[in-house]
């Protein structure tokens, strides 16, 4: 005689329920599915659909069990994914039920009746769900005979993105998350039966015909990188890693995404020294179980035939950049610099793409080695604005655990309002946090911008359109002209985010700075680059120390110069100059050197001027990957390490620390930081920055500025008074004022513009499958704005013009926007204009 | 020891060279090894000379020596090796490291890579015991062509697995001679 399970025994809190599952008792969550209990009981239960992040869709049928409910067995099996637990329910998973066990085995030689078991040539062989549980939960032989349905394969869905409908299992995992997740539902599933199969609109007109024929709309999205990676078979693959290699070859390293400012994680395979692909890693508090396109597939520019290996020295015979050893490159750098210093002076442009501690070496070399505080990480547009936004309000937020905004309050905001930030083109895992919460229904999403975006739609936003540089007064207008917003942003948990845009903005930072102290609402500033907060943190800014510090605060200044083993006074008082502060000084021959990280010229807001004062500095020392803009001014290269060659840490725009190690050990290759800590040596001065860690652990040491520890522990929201903090950190109001933007005379109109995710982006070179994916390039007007023009724009400047086809889109009257750097149209580079300038507008040829 | 001892040692000298002889005169006139003594590897054909590797790596997986390095590569219309859509792009046997196991043999999915009876495997110097692809491959016979060259046995791998003997009887090549590469007359 059996025992009946004893359920008086355990307590059952509220919310939760008490079932049997392979005869033995397990309290559950109410809503908990059947398969996840199972797991927590150890049960591992076959499927291929079922995916925690996307909603359930039973659809392979894979994990069927029997379930008894109320003391009578349900009839036939049920699927485990769909089913939710249920007081006194009792599961019978394949360890325990036979009738369970059959059921399995009976679906999955279903599924394979058309899989044509082409492993051996698969991408998917060796890390293929099918392939393994086929192994654990299927029968040894196929009674399956007859002719295997086929289909022309592989087929391309978009350059990226290789289908073979002969693998399908029709789990539906990249529908749905195509359709839940990215929002960008371009594949479907197709036809009826045994023809059933996922596919575009376009594939279904090629079902005979031969494959490799793909044009029309594409499965264009910049997150279609993941269905690959969720493909419980290998029917969706990738071309860039196609018969790349094996599981077994690869060596897998966890690292952090170096594009954007979310700093995702990531899983990064190498085999033999190459980077061969990456993959989404797994972080709840940040990018979830996804990543974007970008930072899947755009990795091989540090294996670029082009790239800076040995250092370079401008000969003095020929004045071309000939190789030289090590110590002849930083001894002839460490001479020009300590000239120029001693001279008029040289300055640093680190740029936005450094880890925290590189950018912390860089700002301590400007500040010891320079004696200067003309640093600047900002290779963009800028504004002494900016920098005062960034001192009052970014950097003491205070990060994930002193009260800043995160990626869980983003999904459970009651409003979000974005402000000069496209979310999905300048931060996809906002956007796909964004869209979450507003699937749900929790989140607002409202828009700043000039015309509705695919972000917009996807995050079931509302736009309010103003003309580029306009920001400013539409949110000043906010109380006015939107009460019910002013109101929403009152509420708890209400954000502000804030692109990097805010910068070509006057009186934007300002405007939200008020906004935000009058209603409360948490503001997230969110650029583009993955080193920008870092180097805020770590102090690259002409009016910022290391951990926030004020340059214009003398015991601040006394703080860092104790830390740093400085004679008191040696830092000097006066803030230093910015980006274009630096380049007119050097034109004006008020300042002599440079020393530049990763920066490209074409980003800075007036190209002209920059290559103008590279031309004209004395010395020009830059540390660089690739070649890029600054190398033909440059008197001394100094090669560098990529991100897959060294370990650091980027902090993302959270202020949250993302560290990651090194993935190719062994290259040889030499971060920043200790290339300026040998440099510095060469300059009789110590950095000890040597490495990574080394680095981290002096500006970790130097910590939070004194006296406002307490302060920025308990302050929590932003919002706290300020007077609380200590006088050290008390910001400054940003001084701006809203402007008006210009008006356009006729044939005039402004410019609006942004970057897209997927551009001519230095880190997406040698990347053609990715570039494919990029969206259409297209100059975007209303249609009284482009009346009379034709299919064509052609915008100019007095620098230069770009001709790119119109497409009517409905955005204010008199704007004009384009894409910022994409292939054909290079903003910066030939208008030398930006965001909320006015540029002339005619009807072009092509 | 008796007086007639070392004759009788003698005697078993010159009863020895009337017998046959067990010595065999290597190198200079070589030793065949055993009909199906496991020598070095071979990559084999398909009858119209298309490669049978398709670069799946499993004998590198199933190889215990790790002396097996493989890498697949993309087939396209214009640029055929193999049939279907993968081929062998690299393929490196470290006899250094090989013990003969033949357990990358019966991994291969294609019959591609099969052991004749070469065991002639020494040199002087470590690269030159890194065989390559080229090293590797069968020698063409007649009807076989140099790939890369499109697929003339029929319209996909498919006719290529199933019926790939029978197709290159149809293509003229005559009943005695072999369409194998990998038996015994093809390394003659």
């Amino acid at each position: 005689m059996t025992v009946a399970p004893e359920f008086s025994d355990v307590d059952v809190p509220e919310g939760y329920v008490k079932l049997t599952v392979d005869g033995e008792e397990v309290v559950a969550p109410k809503g908990e599915l059947l398969i996840r209990t199972a797991e927590r009981l150890g049960t591992v239960i076959p499927r291929f659909c079922d995916h925690p992040l996307l909603d359930p869709a039973g659809a392979c049928r894979q994990c069927l069990v029997e379930v008894e409910m109320n003391g009578r067995a349900m009839p036939k099996p049920q699927a485990s994914c769909t089913m939710t637990v249920a007081d006194g329910m009792v599961v019978k998973t394949q360890v325990t039920s036979e009738v369970a066990d059959k059921a399995q085995q009976g679906v999955m030689e279903l599924l394979l009746i058309n899989h044509p078991l082409d492993c051996p040539i698969c991408d998917k062989g060796g890390e293929c769900p099918l392939q393994n549980q086929a192994m654990a939960h299927g029968r040894t032989d196929s009674r399956f005979v007859d002719k295997k349905r086929t289909f022309p394969k592989p087929l391309p869905i978009s350059s990226q993105v290789l289908l073979d409908r002969e693998r399908c299992v029709l789990c539906q995992r990249c529908t749905r998350f195509s359709d839940q997740i990215a929002g960008d539902p371009f594949i479907e599933l197709l036809e009826r039966g045994s023809h059933q199969q996922i596919g575009t609109a376009e594939t279904a007109d090629v079902l005979d015909a031969a494959s490799h024929t793909s044009s029309g709309q594409p499965f264009q999205s910049y997150f279609s990188g993941n269905t690959i990676q969720i493909c419980p078979v290998g029917a969706l693959t990738s071309s860039q890693y196609r018969f790349r290699s094996r599981p077994f070859d690869l060596v897998s390293t966890p690292s952090v995404c170096e594009h954007c400012s979310s700093g995702c994680a990531e899983r990064t395979d190498f085999r033999r020294g190459k980077v061969m692909r990456k993959l989404a890693g797994e972080d709840p508090d940040v990018n979830e179980e996804w990543i974007c396109d970008k930072g899947r597939f755009a990795f091989r520019y540090a294996a670029a035939e082009q790239r800076i290996r040995r250092p370079l020295v401008r000969s003095a015979e020929t004045g071309e950049l000939e190789e030289v050893s090590w110590t002849e490159a930083l001894r002839a750098a460490a001479d020009g610099l300590v000239k120029a210093r001693d001279g008029k002076g040289a300055g640093v442009l680190p740029g936005g793409r450094v880890t925290l501690e590189d950018a912390y070496s860089y700002g301590k070399f400007a500040r010891m080695a320079l004696r200067t505080h003309d640093v600047d990480h900002r290779a963009r547009a800028h504004s002494d604005e900016e920098l005062d936004f960034l001192a009052s309000r970014v950097v003491s937020d205070g990060g994930p655990a002193g009260g800043g905004v995160t990626f869980a309050d983003l999904e459970a905001a009651p409003v979000a309002l974005c402000v000069a930030f496209e979310p999905e083109e300048e931060s996809p895992a906002v956007f796909l946090r964004l869209r979450k919460g507003a699937r749900a229904g929790d989140v607002k999403v409202v828009h700043i911008g000039q015309w509705a975006s695919p972000a917009v739609d996807k995050t079931f936003g509302e736009l309010l359109a103003c003309p580029p540089g306009g920001e400013a007064d539409a949110v000043e207008g906010i109380a006015e002209h939107a009460p019910d917003l002013d109101e929403a942003l009152r509420a708890d948990g209400a954000v502000v985010l804030v692109g990097e845009r805010a910068a070509e903005v006057p009186g934007l930072p300002t405007a939200l700075h008020h906004l935000a102290e009058r209603t409360g609402a948490r503001l997230a500033w969110i650029p583009r680059r993955a080193g920008e907060r870092g180097a805020v943190e770590a102090g690259t800014l002409p009016t910022l120390l290391p951990g926030g510090r004020p340059v214009a605060d003398a015991d601040a200044r006394a703080e860092v110069e104790r830390h740093w083993g400085l004679e008191a006074g040696t830092l000097p008082a006066e803030p230093g100059r910015d980006v274009t502060g630096m380049l007119n000084a050097i034109v004006t021959r008020d300042l002599g050197g440079l020393l530049v990280g990763g920066v490209d010229l074409d980003d800075l807001p007036d190209p002209a001027l920059a290559r103008k004062a590279f031309d004209a500095a004395e010395f020009v020392v830059s540390l660089e990957l690739l070649p890029s803009t600054v190398t033909p001014y440059a008197d001394v290269v100094l090669p560098i390490a990529p991100v897959d060659e060294k370990g650091g840490t980027f902090v993302n725009w959270e202020g949250r620390r993302r560290p990651f190690t090194v993935t190719l050990d062994g290259t040889g290759a030499l971060t920043d930081c200790r290339v300026l800590d040998t440099l510095g040596v060469e300059m009789d001065t110590d950095l000890f920055t040597q490495t990574p860690d080394a680095a981290l652990g002096d500006l970790d040491r130097l910590g939070a500025p004194k006296g406002t520890g307490a302060a920025k522990g308990t302050s929590g929201a932003l919002s706290a008074p300020k007077g609380t903090l200590g006088a050290l950190n008390a910001p400054k109001v940003p001084l701006g004022a809203p402007t008006a933007p210009p008006t356009p005379g006729s044939g005039q109109a402004l410019l609006a513009t942004w970057r897209q995710l997927v551009d001519d982006g230095s880190l997406q070179i040698d990347e053609p499958a990715l570039a494919g994916t990029a969206r259409r390039v297209v100059a975007r007007m209303s249609r009284a704005t482009a009346d009379g023009l034709g299919d064509h724009v052609t915008v100019s400047t007095g620098r230069g013009s770009v001709t790119l086809p119109v497409e009517i889109t409905d955005m204010p009257d008199g704007v004009v926007w384009l894409p910022g750097n994409a292939p054909d149209a290079k903003l910066r580079a030939t208008l030398g204009a930006g965001h909320g300038a006015v540029v002339d507008i005619a009807g072009g040829d092509r | 020891m008796g007086i007639f001892d070392p004759v009788k040692g003698f005697g078993v000298t010159f009863g020895m060279m009337f017998k046959k002889v067990a010595t065999e005169e290597y190198p200079e006139i070589g030793a065949p090894a055993a009909p199906r003594y496991h020598g070095r590897h071979q990559l084999n054909r398909h009858p119209d000379g298309l490669e049978k590797c398709v670069g799946c790596e499993l004998c590198a997986w199933a190889c215990p020596a790790d002396a097996i390095f493989v890498e697949g590569g993309d087939n396209t219309e214009e640029e055929r090796y193999s049939p279907g859509e993968r081929y062998g792009a690299d393929y490196q046997i470290n006899y250094l490291r090989c013990i003969g196991c033949g357990l990358c043999v019966e991994a291969c999915p294609t019959r591609s890579l099969t052991m004749i009876n070469f065991y002639e495997l020494a040199d002087d110097n470590r690269q030159d015991l890194i065989w390559t692809k080229e090293d590797l491959l069968a020698p063409l016979l007649p009807g076989m062509e140099q790939p890369p060259h499109p697929m003339r046995l029929g319209d996909n791998e498919q006719d290529y697995y199933v019926g790939g003997p029978a197709l290159a009887r149809g293509r003229g090549v005559p009943e005695q001679e072999t369409v194998e590469t990998d038996t015994e007359e093809a390394v003659r």
